[in-house]
């Protein structure tokens, strides 16, 4: 008999958490993600700067470096929060980088002439901005965001690593008692492989209904 | 016609005073006097903001003491230099290996996923696409403690880099499959009708260039196999991470350890981005060496497509 089965409420538990940071953090890194790159086209010099070297910071660093930093050591400077929210935050930051690597790529695939013409129409930047670039740049985008949400879920593991009960640390849990390794770190592998399915059809759909033709 | 509204890096300081002065110039009009001020109270307010940011973590850090001189007195003592660079050796040999092995195993993977052979093209398929969706994590849970139970027992080093090449490889297996893909297949025909057989074509001809086309992105994901080898923690391997941890634990300085920690990570990776960075714009100029035919119209529907 599954072990996973035996722990049926543990399991779901834990996977309620992974799904919850994977949701939160997701939808978070995304908002930030798309801020950070309209600050990279934005004609002041010091956002420009700022958010090239936010995206730098965390393109270069190990998201588990940043998890310790977080979790053990900045309580050191009276910088606490309850685990799975610092985690959640860790995520959001670090992976609004990826984020804004993907919709930057995204940008670049408009047209020159559709900024022109909305120049040419006497609409302002933030206008051409929120009305002509970024409708384009992120439907053009649908794809890698989705890829990189699934690494979002897959980095949703590492928490087990300072102690979050997710998915991961549950099975490993579970594991230590049950001790069939082989069998329980599968199934957990087969539930990860349905999020990260799920969230590629997702993407798929959504760029079929969004997409441009050209 | 479409243009690289952000570059990948910042654009050098202005040469002259007639050169663009904005990275992103076609998104707004050359500024006139009310505009310049208005940017200018802009980057005022904008720096005003960053250093109240900086001054309140500063302030917190130093109310807690954070910032006492003796907390950071231990990183002037080239002993402790000395334990961490041994770390980052540890760091830059699982990262050799797994690149290694990866790449390796990334190039059998892209062709099995292009062979002609439809259970060979599963296979790999399947493959990379297991191996991508499972968190590395559960496969270094998997060798610490599923291979001990079936008495199989591998050093340290190999229970961090068997996961990763795991992983890596199907990454890597779908970059080469990009830059294969990217090539026109005249290159592939041209070296059959010369004489060559079809392993001759792919070793001499195809792969080549195709990696000479993905190699930024090969260099972007070796950055990502460089931070992913931070997992050594878990399985206590000897790398950067892992050493920090114990050199915090031993010095009882758990802030300025892993800050430090995070700076050596940094500078170590930006410079392999900047490399990468670097050969995208060359690649960028010199583009690429094979003339792009047009593609003839009743050629279209055959042409091959990303499976």
């Amino acid at each position: 008999m599954n072990p996973l089965i035996d722990n049926l409420g543990l399991v779901l538990e834990a996977l309620g958490t992974t799904l919850l940071m994977a949701v939160v953090a997701g939808v978070g890194s995304i908002v930030l993600g798309v801020l950070v790159t309209v600050a990279r086209v934005s004609p002041i010099r010091a956002l420009r700067v700022a958010a090239f070297g936010y995206v730098q910071f965390f393109i270069n660093v190990p998201l588990l470096a940043l998890l310790l930093l977080a979790v053990f050591a900045l309580p050191d400077a009276g910088l606490m929060l309850p685990l799975t929210p610092t985690a959640i935050i860790v995520l959001i930051v670090y992976e609004a980088a990826y984020v804004a690597e993907a919709v930057r790529s995204g940008v670049n695939t408009v047209a020159v002439g559709q900024l022109e013409a909305s120049r040419a129409l006497g609409l302002t930047l933030a206008q051409s901005l929120r009305l002509v670039v970024l409708p384009q740049a992120l439907r053009a985008v649908v794809q890698p965001i989705g890829n990189v949400m699934i690494a979002l879920a897959m980095n949703t593991a590492l928490a087990a690593a300072v102690g979050v009960v997710e998915l991961t640390a549950a099975v490993n849990k579970i594991n230590l008692v049950a001790a069939q390794p082989i069998l329980i770190f599968s199934s957990a592998g087969v539930i990860y492989m349905g999020i990260a399915l799920a969230i590629g059809l997702a993407a798929g759909r959504v760029e079929r209904k969004v997409a441009i033709v050209r | 016609m479409t243009a690289q509204l952000i570059p990948d890096r910042p654009a050098p300081a202005r040469r002259s005073s007639r050169a663009p002065r904005y990275a992103a110039a076609f998104l707004y009009d050359e500024p006139g006097p009310q505009a310049k001020r208005r940017h200018l109270i802009g980057s005022l307010v904008s720096c005003l903001v960053f250093a109240v940011v900086v001054a309140l973590g500063l302030w917190q850090f130093a109310s807690h003491g954070q910032l006492d001189p003796e907390k950071w007195a231990p990183f002037t003592d080239p002993a402790v230099w000395q334990y961490l660079f041994v770390g980052l050796l540890g760091t830059l040999e699982a990262t050799a290996v797994v690149a290694v092995l990866g790449a390796a195993l990334g190039v059998v993977l892209a062709f099995g996923r292009m062979s002609h052979r439809v259970w060979i093209r599963r296979l790999s398929g399947g493959y990379i696409e297991i191996a991508r969706t499972v968190p590395v994590l559960l496969m270094i849970y998997l060798m610490l403690f599923g291979l001990p139970q079936i008495g199989i027992n591998v050093p340290t080093l190999w229970k961090l880099a068997i996961p990763l090449t795991i992983a890596n490889s199907a990454v890597f297996a779908e970059i080469i499959r990009a830059g294969v893909l990217s090539l026109p297949r005249g290159q592939r025909e041209a070296a059959l009708s010369l004489g060559l057989r079809s392993t001759q074509a792919t070793r001499l001809v195809v792969l080549p260039q195709a990696v000479r086309n993905v190699t930024p992105s090969l260099v972007t994901q070796l950055v990502s196999l460089m931070k992913d080898t931070s997992l050594g923690f878990i399985v206590a391997f000897t790398e950067l991470l892992y050493r920090g941890q114990v050199l915090a634990t031993y010095l009882h300085l758990l802030i300025p350890t892993y800050i430090v920690v995070t700076f050596i990570y940094l500078v170590v990776n930006g410079s392999l981005s900047a490399l990468a960075a670097h050969l995208q714009q060359r690649l960028h100029r010199t583009g690429s060496p094979i003339p792009r035919l047009p593609r003839l119209p009743a050629l279209s529907g055959t042409s091959r497509k990303a499976s």
